[in-house]
């Protein structure tokens, strides 16, 4: 089953209230995926800085990792904690080196990388999910989140949702994809790394190797149209970006509603049914094979 | 008049408590309130009731209805009145995919738009669409009437047999099969029978509609049309 909630804000003011509202849409979505849960919000971003997310056994334990790091990177870290994960705002310059250490540490793990997106992922259900991580108090322009139900792949933090396979750049999906070994193995040769063995993960890195190679977001989904076999419906976040794909046949549900204010995305109708003015929305199911992408101004 | 409140009542109470009923019962007018979109609310009745829900419903709401009057007054999820068999279902909002779906018999009502594949597969169901509907609709449907206000999407009646299509705006294409055929009497008196029953004004004319069905070339199977199927 699987569901998948969206949010993308058209008004700065609401701004503030974003991860309020993604986090009621999400726990209503906790039925169609009692296993894991996880969110990307982008918010805030300094110039010449990257903001890491990390994750790990608890706050303790990532407290110390990360006072390491700082000693390794020569940097006076400013992390943000929440629960099992952190947010480490470093100089672009250090990303490499910092990415690297983590590599080679057991005790600490990536979890994606953003000019603003932060991301957050784990195991039980999701409205709890979304409470331990603080979500509610998060502000932002845009977020994604997901509610797994496993098919693919084991039932592990790893394997949540939302995948990132680039900077700024997440996917959540509900299907599931039947070419995903073989474009995992092109991809791969392309010098794409995966850290999973979930299909997701796969469609995320043929993304982010599409628009490695040039192409807009839209082109990379339009694309992936040919390349790309199974069911799916996608929604996709970008630094600036927002955009959703249902397969040919659209086989998986989504249902989208768009005001003055705000474009939002779920897997059923309630999911949107307590945002603000959406009795008065643009409300419409996407059409198959068909890219819906919205761009920050 | 009995009241349920899915906000304080489990669901499974609700359909126990419907699916008891005997064909003679007194408690004719059911209310549901707070029904927030979960699953399978009023499936399988059997029993000449009218069901009033107060909001929005998820999937399969009123699937194999018999004989009762189920109102939504908010938006319905996929699969609503699927299987219906007789009776009416009628959704003040919208309806997500596959509306009426296999549904034999009875009168699917849809005031706003239904999505993809409505009425798929439909075998004696009648659908009015008040609003538009999605793409594959009425997918190797074999019987029944199908009447849609606004458009209808892609690949409208791929593979169907015999059931009756009525669209009165633009169809963005047609499926395998699918023929938009002359409407005689017999036809336009359906239509406007459905039209009625609907609660439409009167001022809607059969001939405002266009007729699509089966140019029966697929009932058989035949080595030129291996590409069709």
């Amino acid at each position: 089953m699987c569901g998948i909630v969206g949010l993308f804000l058209k008004q700065r003011k609401l701004e503030p209230e974003l991860g309020a509202m993604l986090s009621d849409m999400l726990a209503v979505m906790s039925d169609r995926g009692p296993d894991s849960a996880g969110f990307a919000v982008y918010g805030d971003g300094q110039t010449g800085c990257v903001k890491l997310t990390v994750s790990g056994a608890s706050e303790t334990a990532l407290r110390e990792s990360l006072t390491e790091l700082g000693r390794a990177l020569g940097e006076n870290l400013v992390s943000t904690f929440r629960d099992t994960h952190a947010v480490i705002s470093l100089p672009a310059s250090k990303e490499r080196q910092a990415r690297g250490w983590i590599a080679a540490h057991d005790d600490i793990s990536f979890v994606g990388a953003g000019t603003r997106m932060e991301l957050y992922k784990e195991v039980g259900l999701p409205e709890r999910v979304a409470q331990r991580f603080g979500l509610a108090r998060m502000a932002g322009s845009h977020g994604i989140g997901h509610t797994r139900m496993a098919t693919e792949s084991a039932v592990t933090t790893r394997g949540a949702h939302p995948f990132s396979t680039g900077l700024d750049q997440c996917l959540v999906h509900n299907g599931s994809l039947s070419n995903h070994n073989g474009v995992r193995r092109v991809l791969r040769r392309e010098g794409m790394t995966f850290e999973t063995e979930n299909d997701t993960e796969v469609a995320a890195g043929y993304l982010s190797w599409k628009i490695r190679e040039g192409a807009s977001l839209k082109e990379a989904l339009t694309q992936s149209l040919v390349d790309l076999d199974g069911f799916y419906t996608f929604v996709v976040g970008t630094e600036s970006g927002f955009a959703v794909l249902r397969d040919p046949i659209s086989c998986k549900p989504a249902v989208m509603a768009e005001t003055n204010d705000y474009v939002a995305f779920g897997s059923e109708y309630r999911a949107l049914a307590m945002l603000p003015g959406v009795d008065k929305a643009h409300l419409f199911e996407p059409n198959p094979a068909t890219v819906y992408a919205w761009e920050r101004a | 008049m009995s009241i349920f409140d899915l906000a304080k009542v489990p669901l499974r109470e609700l359909n126990a408590a419907l699916h008891s009923l005997p064909p003679s019962t007194n408690e004719t007018h059911w209310v549901v309130t707070n029904p927030g979109g979960k699953h399978a609310i009023a499936c399988g009745v059997d029993a000449p009731i009218t069901i009033d829900i107060e909001g929005h419903v998820g999937y399969y709401c009123g699937g194999m209805n018999k004989e009762a009057t189920i109102v939504v007054s908010g938006n319905a999820g996929v699969g609503v009145a699927e299987n219906m068999m007789s009776g009416e279902v009628r959704v003040k909002g919208d309806a997500s995919q596959a509306a009426g779906a296999t549904g034999r018999g009875g009168l699917l009502v849809i005031d706003g738009n239904a999505s993809a594949r409505c009425g798929i597969s439909m075998k004696g169901i009648d659908i009015v669409v008040k609003g538009s509907i999605g793409p594959m609709s009425a997918f190797m449907a074999q019987a029944g009437n199908l009447v849609v206000l606004g458009d209808a999407g892609d690949a409208l009646g791929d593979s169907i047999y015999e059931a009756r299509l009525f669209v009165r705006g633009s169809v963005a294409g047609l499926g395998a099969d699918c023929i938009e055929k002359e409407m005689s009497a017999e036809d336009k008196s359906i239509l406007k029978s459905l039209l009625k029953r609907a609660d439409l004004n009167e001022s809607i004319s059969p001939d405002d509609f266009k007729m699509f069905g089966s140019a029966r070339r697929l009932y058989h199977f035949h080595i030129d049309n291996v590409d069709a199927y």
